[in-house]
């Protein structure tokens, strides 16, 4: 089950998206995926390892959305777009023509991400304590690695 | 009480991989070299046809490989019997390799030799037509094995990693007058998902369609890295340069 390796690869890029633009340690509610039909990827599979993933990160608790995209391909004699019937024909309907252009369907993206900072005048968190947490972070995700 | 926000970022799901794999591909800018990402279903015949190239090959490329294997070095070992480095990566239960396995290998590959010294690095992936379709490791191209024995349905049931390739090769073509198979049919769902790659028939093991697959090789060599000979001084015909074997 790849979903594994690709919530692993998706905590990484939040991990960066914190480490660039979060001095302190934001408390994730929602992050959106939106995850095109033409892809490799099982939103429910990719839910399921999120929630076992998280547990005991700074996401825990966190919620994964997904928003999923149709294949939509552009006929390229005509121009008109079609849905082709996927596991069975890609040729546009109008022009019999091979899907050239993917208008949607290949998105794999997060979208935007929900969450809330510690109060002003609340003590920010102790660098110690935020250091430990993105090193255990980054332990739970690259330590399945061989 | 807590601020609520709210950051739009419209980044790669996998992002973190594709730095890396950005990482990779400057490196094998830099190295002068073309890198190919092989990938198929197990059984394919990936290692057949890399034992068959790079033993016709060697005298006019100086290549090593990267070979994915799940637990077993199996592969590695035929490969290494033909003459040509070979890094093996064990990926234990993943399915494919990524950015960061291939970038680990190429430390390994960097206490043997000089890459600087290759011409092509090729990277056998996991036997898989799923996973690898999605996971860049900085490969200049995506060449797809399908053999003939797997039925011509495959381009349509697996259509992402058909989509990607930049190269197809339909393998075992040798065996077709025992199947019930149109090859014919077979390029044809290739060209519905993927109108512009290149369709190549071969078979390793009687030597058909080899040449077709070593002139591609040699056309997209020198479009990736042109006139070796004017710009760079790397030795013709080339062997890797030993760091300490």
């Amino acid at each position: 089950m790849h979903e594994v390796d690709m919530t692993k690869c998706l905590l990484l890029s939040l991990q960066e998206w914190k480490q660039q633009h979060q001095p302190q340690v934001p408390s994730v509610e929602v992050v959106h995926l939106q995850v095109g039909d033409f892809t490799c990827v099982e939103p429910d599979a990719l839910v399921f390892t999120w929630g076992a993933l998280v547990n005991g990160t700074w996401l825990a608790g966190s919620e994964l959305r997904i928003e999923r995209t149709p294949l939509l391909a552009r006929c390229f004699p005509c121009g008109a777009s079609y849905s082709p019937s996927q596991g069975q024909a890609y040729r546009s309907p109008c022009c019999d023509h091979p899907m050239e252009e993917i208008l949607s369907g290949r998105e794999l993206r997060i979208r935007s991400i929900e969450y809330s900072l510690p109060e002003q005048g609340n003590s920010p968190p102790a660098a110690d304590s935020v250091v430990a947490e993105q090193s255990q972070t980054r332990e739970l995700v690259a330590g399945a690695r061989p | 009480m807590h601020m609520p926000l709210e950051d739009t970022l419209g980044l790669n799901l996998l992002a973190a991989n594709q730095h890396q794999a950005d990482h990779n591909r400057e490196h094998f800018d830099a190295w002068q070299l073309l890198c190919l990402n092989l990938m198929s279903s197990p059984g394919a015949g990936k290692t057949s046809l890399l034992e068959r190239s790079l033993a016709q090959l060697s005298n006019e490329f100086a290549m090593a490989v990267l070979e994915g294997d799940m637990t077993t070095q199996l592969d590695a070992e035929r490969l290494e019997a033909v003459g040509v480095p070979v890094v093996p990566i064990t990926t234990g239960r993943a399915c494919h390799l990524d950015a960061a396995m291939v970038g680990g290998g190429l430390k390994l590959l960097r206490q043997r030799l000089d890459p600087a010294s290759l011409d092509l690095l090729w990277v056998e992936n996991v036997g898989n037509l799923v996973c690898p379709a999605e996971f860049e490791v900085g490969e200049h191209k995506k060449v797809a094995l399908l053999s003939v024995t797997e039925g011509d349905d495959k381009p349509l049931k697996y259509p992402v990693m058909f989509r990607e390739a930049d190269c197809v090769l339909i393998t075992k073509i040798d065996l077709l007058p025992y199947l019930p198979v149109e090859v014919e049919r077979i390029e044809d769902h290739i060209h519905q998902v993927n109108p512009r790659c290149s369709v190549i028939r071969l078979s390793a093991s009687s030597g058909v369609g080899l040449d077709s697959w070593h002139a591609w090789l040699r056309e997209t060599h020198a479009a990736q890295c042109p006139s070796p000979v004017l710009t760079t001084a790397k030795p013709q015909p080339s062997h890797p340069t030993l760091v300490n074997a």
